[in-house]
């Protein structure tokens, strides 16, 4: 039986109600791998979340997609199963339904084209989630990040630079916080003139601060010069910032972009510094490729990752092909330069990009993390988003397409960030505090807008938003859930991951390996069927439950002796089995399914249904949603960490022997019948 | 011949480059028959740094106006560069490492000549004889026995002496089989799988040849494997070529079963490289992986280029058809291409790896090492005479093993908890199967190394690797018994290039030696802690 969507009315807010308990059943999940079964079940879309929950009786398996996370919507043509819909999510999930009545499908079509386009702030999940917090818990979570903190940390203020209130109620830049740290010797004036000198008056400002040798690396806009102007006081901006590093007697401006792109922007009255005009500066190019570039390299590299049963050299042509790699390593090797560049010369540098705010946060927050070994620890990695990101205007709201906008303005900024944090966990699997589960789930994060903390485009915004006073923070619940989010192998006492990272010194092209782990994270069958990281941190849970018991036993022993107690017989109290004594064999789940091995030639026929019998998926209700874990509500399928397998079982069910009629009659290529 | 004979210069001074990660070493250079010596000077804290000639797979020298160049690929794919003072000296010196490291005699070769400390000559010899393996496959089922028919190795100079056979087939069906096969190489047992009662088995192709000649024998062999395995089962077999090519071998006299001579049986042909190709691909990665001046795309272009990721995947994805074909379908499998020595051999001990929980054991996987591979008649030292560097190719090398141990690491990085033996073990096979100071690892068969003595007269590489000191390097500290079968992914982003050997000598090696010290601090830390756990009953106050 079918329902029909209910239609909908303009009004925002009185559409999400309306859709409310919508379903329409018989609905087809397809496996895309594996194109042999698909999960029959109902759709279901609320307010928030498109929800399908599988009929099978004894799993009910379900899967959740918030609107958010929508990234395409693709009605493909309809055949005589039904009509097909294609919805490809930001978090690189995708997910092709098949609806019995093309009505029904275009009905969806219709909804979820208006919901994953939210228009108004107010309708993003943030605003209605609630996890059950108090006001004070509330607020106590909002300030956990906490940058000034972070700005004492480096050793600020000191003798050379000073917090500045110029930008008080961002009077002088509207994408730039109110506390800034600058040069001591810069004015008012000089950063008042220099700002009118640089792209939407993005003047240049602290955003780290080496203490061992006082360099520095400050970032900003591209600057107004076109062919020949000049400004004082940006000049003498640059000065300051040289002589806050006395122990250098230049500065090394960077500019992240490709130099053509640089020239092209003379003629629009930008372009670059004149090493001539600025006393005391060597000037670099990087050529780091613009958000447009990125945003198509990162769509032909899903369009590989998308290919039905491609071959090897298919896959790496395509991968080659799509240059994102080349990026990575283009964004790497700015950050190494900039990072070298301080530790090593102990140059202070000025880093920009056009408008300062994506390829400059990328290298800016890099050449960070390599040098300092606290933005490689769990909070240290948050202060370091929050800093270089999220306080220096990130558009987030543009980039990630947040609310329906110019689709031109989104492109994988902050992705290619956390890849490169990525690709530098994998050379040095020591050197962070936290797993690479942390990186997805806070990408995850970045485009859920479950929380307050990635929304808008600029403090400003937010502040005018009352985002912290409406919303959670994404960094209290990462926090509190910080057990899953550490690396076991963490070795803050070795003298390797101590202070800053050292990267081979020959290129090393191979270090730089395609990331299975996020853009085929919802494929689980792809992934490591066990987790060593998930294990070692079940053996150090264990060792410390291990000791704790045996303090407790120690203490019994001594009262024990000291009682002496003639007549009783103490039971030696057994170790309790440990919640964790059951991982070390190794989850049946997922090791006990072949896939299909047979590619085309279809040898083994497969046969669905599956048993399923593999399957212990963890069945939400509405109810466990809304409490507890978030996370959970943002994706059960992703979250329970139980994948359908089954799906791929060549097991039970009926086959059909086809024989080969093809050229080799003698030959096979045929099927394995059932017994 | 004495060694004298082809050693020109007995010592030079030298300075040794270990690539960009290793400080050099100055000293004197010695050569002696089997080995390249550096001694540092007397005050230098170092050690002697000792080469085993063996290994070298090229060498090339540059001189200049006083001094010479010499730059030694090895067989396990590292690159060193000698700088020795004096250019008639390191000429010389060069010559006699050409000469030297290119030696055929195998009884000449150093595995007769070492005699390390703490081992004794015969130990672990009779580590893993067939007889051992029929004790188990006898003790699950009894429809297999052991026959002897290959004593003296008349029947097939390739297998050993004792082979597993279906019990209801007798010794003189057995040899009219092997005239029927290349090589002689008639279908024996290679894996029992208990849970299902299924076999699987190998053997060479079938000399059909053009006239599609019959073989009853061969027919009747087949017919008492499904016979064996119950009544009414069906057997694949699963042919390493394709049919295209299987149907030109019978020109040359070879040829596959006919379907209808062997009811019961069925035919798939899954391709894998062989040969030269399989070397030319090892040889055009090891290229891609030694340019460091690439771009990043053009490191793709050539990992996509040599194909060699593509071979691994096709190798794992016909063994998980012939496990899954057993365990799944509940038929039994007879896995051979055309000689049965090389990708019959990958195929059937991957299959093995992926069902049998033993086989992942330390002890079952050298096991398995030497049944399949060793006794099962692996041309090793054809195989394996040269590695990627050398340019006096012959047509016989070819990567097999080293496709099969990249396929072991594929799996052991699928399933890090599952396997009791780490990468350091597959490391060390590698490095011993091209070059090696044991004697597990020469000569061709069983046959060829009884007739030069090796058991008696060199060590075994399970007694090396066996002892207490070595054990640490080569075992998982991860291992948790799994009794399931493992069933890899063999899509194309499950696969990754094994940098820990490919890029063994180039990339930096601190950070996974790091991780590694990490790994076992926080399993031993839990051992430690388990054990220090006083007991309350033993130290109870007694009346």
């Amino acid at each position: 039986m079918v329902f029909s969507l209910r239609k909908h009315s303009p009004q925002p807010e009185k559409y999400t109600l309306l859709l409310e308990g919508v379903k329409v059943e018989n609905v087809r999940l397809v496996d895309r791998i594996s194109s042999k079964k698909a999960a029959l079940g109902t759709l279901y879309l609320t307010a928030t979340h498109v929800i399908f929950v599988e009929n099978a009786p004894d799993t009910r398996k379900e899967t959740w997609i918030l609107h958010s996370q929508i990234s395409t919507i693709e009605k493909q043509a309809t055949a005589a199963t039904g009509c097909p819909l294609l919805i490809r999510c930001k978090n690189f999930q995708l997910l092709q339904l098949i609806i019995p009545q093309e009505r029904d499908c275009h009905d969806v079509y219709i909804s979820l084209i208006r919901l994953a386009r939210p228009v108004k702030y107010e309708e993003l999940y943030c605003f209605s989630f609630n996890p059950k917090l108090d006001k004070e818990e509330r607020e106590q979570g909002w300030m956990l990040i906490d940058l000034s903190e972070e700005y004492k940390r480096m050793g600020l203020p000191n003798n050379y630079w000073q917090l500045s209130d110029v930008n008080r109620d961002y009077r002088v830049c509207d994408s730039y916080p109110t506390e800034l740290y600058v040069p001591k010797s810069a004015t008012a004036h000089i950063i008042v003139g220099s700002s009118k000198f640089r792209s939407r008056r993005r003047f240049p400002a602290l955003s780290y601060y080496y203490r061992d040798n006082h360099a520095s690396i400050c970032r900003s806009s591209q600057p107004l010069s076109g062919f020949s102007a000049r400004c004082l006081e940006d000049e003498q901006m640059l000065q300051a910032i040289r002589k806050a590093n006395p122990g250098s007697d230049f500065i090394y401006v960077v500019d992240t972009r490709p130099k053509l792109n640089a020239m092209a922007n003379r003629a629009a009255g930008k372009g670059y510094e004149n090493e001539d005009n600025y006393s005391n500066i060597k000037f670099q190019f990087i050529g780091i490729e613009n958000i447009h570039v990125m945003r198509n390299s990162l769509q032909k590299m899903l369009e590989v990752c998308e290919l039905k049963s491609p071959s090897m050299s298919d896959f790496l042509w395509g991968l080659e092909n799509s240059g994102w790699l080349r990026h990575i390593k283009a964004i790497m090797d700015a950050g190494i330069f900039i990072a070298k560049a301080v530790s090593e010369e102990g140059v202070s540098v000025l880093v920009h990009c056009s408008d300062g705010w994506d390829r400059t946060a990328q290298v800016c927050s890099v050449a960070s993390l390599l040098l300092d070994p606290h933005y490689r620890t769990l909070k240290g990695f948050m202060v370091l988003i929050e800093k270089d990101w999220i306080s220096f205007g990130h558009k987030f709201n543009h980039r990630y397409g947040n609310l329906d906008g110019d689709p031109k303005e989104i492109s994988p900024v902050i992705d290619q960030f956390i890849e490169c944090v990525w690709q530098l966990m994998e050379q040095f699997p020591c050197a962070f505090e936290f797993n690479e589960r942390f990186l997805i789930h806070i990408q995850h994060h970045i485009y859920s807008c479950q929380f307050g903390n990635f929304l808008c485009n600029s403090q400003k915004e937010r502040q005018e938003l009352k985002i912290q006073e409406r919303t959670y923070s994404l960094w209290a619940h990462l926090w509190k859930n910080r057990a899953d989010y550490m690396n076991p192998l963490f070795r803050d006492d070795h003298s390797q991951t101590r202070g800053t990272l050292r990267l081979p010194t020959t290129p090393c092209n191979f270090l730089y390996k395609f990331w299975s782990g996020m853009y085929n994270r919802f494929e689980k069958g792809l992934q490591p069927r066990q987790s060593v990281t998930d294990y070692l941190m079940a053996v150090k849970e264990e060792t410390q439950q291990l000791e704790e018991e045996r303090e407790a036993l120690e203490e019994r022993l001594e009262k024990i002796q000291k009682v002496q107690l003639n007549h009783t017989k103490v039971k030696a109290k057994q170790s309790e089995p440990s919640k964790h004594s059951g991982f070390s064999t190794s989850d049946n789940s997922t090791a006990n399914t072949p896939q299909d091995y047979s590619g085309n030639m279809k040898s083994f026929p497969s046969r669905s249904p599956s048993q399923g019998d593999e399957d212990s998926a963890l069945i939400l209700t509405q109810d466990n949603l809304k409490s507890s874990d978030p996370d959970l509500s943002a994706n059960s399928d992703q979250e329970s960490g139980v994948e359908d397998l089954s799906c791929r079982s060549p097991s039970g069910g009926e086959c059909a022997p086809s024989e080969d009629s093809g050229k080799d009659r003698d030959s096979d290529e045929a099927v394995f019948l059932t017994a | 011949m004495e060694f004298s004979d082809l050693i020109r210069t007995g010592r030079a001074q030298a300075k040794l480059l270990r690539g960009p990660e290793a400080p050099p070493l100055r000293g004197t250079l010695c050569l002696t028959g089997h080995h390249l010596l550096l001694s540092p000077g007397p005050q230098a804290t170092s050690e002697l740094w000792l080469l085993l000639l063996r290994s070298v797979d090229s060498i090339e020298k540059r001189v200049a106006s006083d001094s010479g160049t010499i730059t030694l690929r090895c067989k396990d794919l590292r690159v060193l560069q000698l700088e020795i003072e004096g250019v008639e000296a390191s000429l010389d010196i060069a010559r006699s490492i050409e000469a030297l490291s290119s030696l055929e005699s195998v009884i000449t070769s150093f595995p007769f000549f070492y005699r390390p400390k703490g081992l004794r000559l015969g130990d672990a010899w009779h580590f893993h004889p067939p007889e051992r393996y029929y004790k188990r496959v006898a003790r699950e089922t009894n429809a297999w026995r052991l026959s002897e028919v290959n004593e003296d190795f008349s029947v097939c100079p390739s297998y050993p002496r004792a082979v597993i056979v279906p019990r209801s087939v007798d010794d003189g069906a057995l040899a009219r089989s092997a005239r029927f096969r290349q090589g002689g190489r008639f279908p024996v047992l290679s894996y029992h799988h208990a849970p299902s009662g299924t076999v699987l088995v190998r053997s060479s192709q079938p000399l059909t040849g053009p006239q599609k000649r019959r073989c009853a024998e061969d027919e009747e062999l087949l017919r008492a494997v499904l016979l064996g395995a119950r009544p009414g089962a069906r057997g694949f077999i699963v042919d390493t070529r394709s049919s295209q090519a299987a149907k030109q071998a019978r020109m040359t006299g070879g040829g596959t079963e006919a379907k209808a001579a062997y009811p019961g049986w069925k035919r798939l042909h899954r391709p894998l490289e062989r040969g030269q190709p399989l070397q030319e691909s090892f040889v055009r990665l090891v290229e891609a992986c030694g340019d460091l001046q690439q771009s990043t795309d053009s490191w793709l272009r050539r990992l996509e280029g040599c194909c060699w990721l593509a071979h691994v995947k096709e190798a794992l994805s016909t063994a998980c058809l012939a496990a899954q074909g057993m365990e799944r379908e509940g038929a039994c499998i007879l896995v051979h291409g055309a000689e049965g020595t090389d990708s019959t051999l990958l195929v059937t001990s991957l299959a093995q790896l992926i069902l049998d929980p033993l086989s992942r054991t330390m002890a079952g996987f050298q096991e398995l090492v030497e049944r399949e591979w060793i006794q099962a008649g692996h041309p090793f030292q054809l195989r394996c005479a040269h590695s990627a560097f050398s340019h006096a190719r012959s047509k016989h090398e070819a990567p097999t093993f080293l496709l099969f141990l990249d396929c072991v690491w594929q799996l052991g990085r699928q399933f890090p908890l599952s396997l009791e033996f780490g990468e350091g073990l597959l490391l060390a096979l590698f490095e011993h199967a091209y070059a090696s100071p044991f004697g597990t690892f020469l000569c061709n068969s069983e046959k060829e190394r009884c007739l030069c003595e090796v058991r008696t007269r060199t060590h075994s590489l399970w007694s090396g690797l066996n002892q207490p000191k070595e054990r640490r390097k080569l075992r998982n500290p991860l291992y948790a018994p799994n009794p399931l079968a493992i069933w890899p992914s063999v899509e194309l982003q499950s696969l990754r290039l094994w940098q820990g050997l490919f890029l063994r000598w180039i990339r930096p090696p601190e950070p996974s030696e790091v991780a590694w010290e990490k790994v076992w601090q926080i399993v031993t830390d839990k051992e430690k802690t388990k054990l220090s756990q006083p007991t309350v009953s033993a130290s109870e106050p007694q009346l």
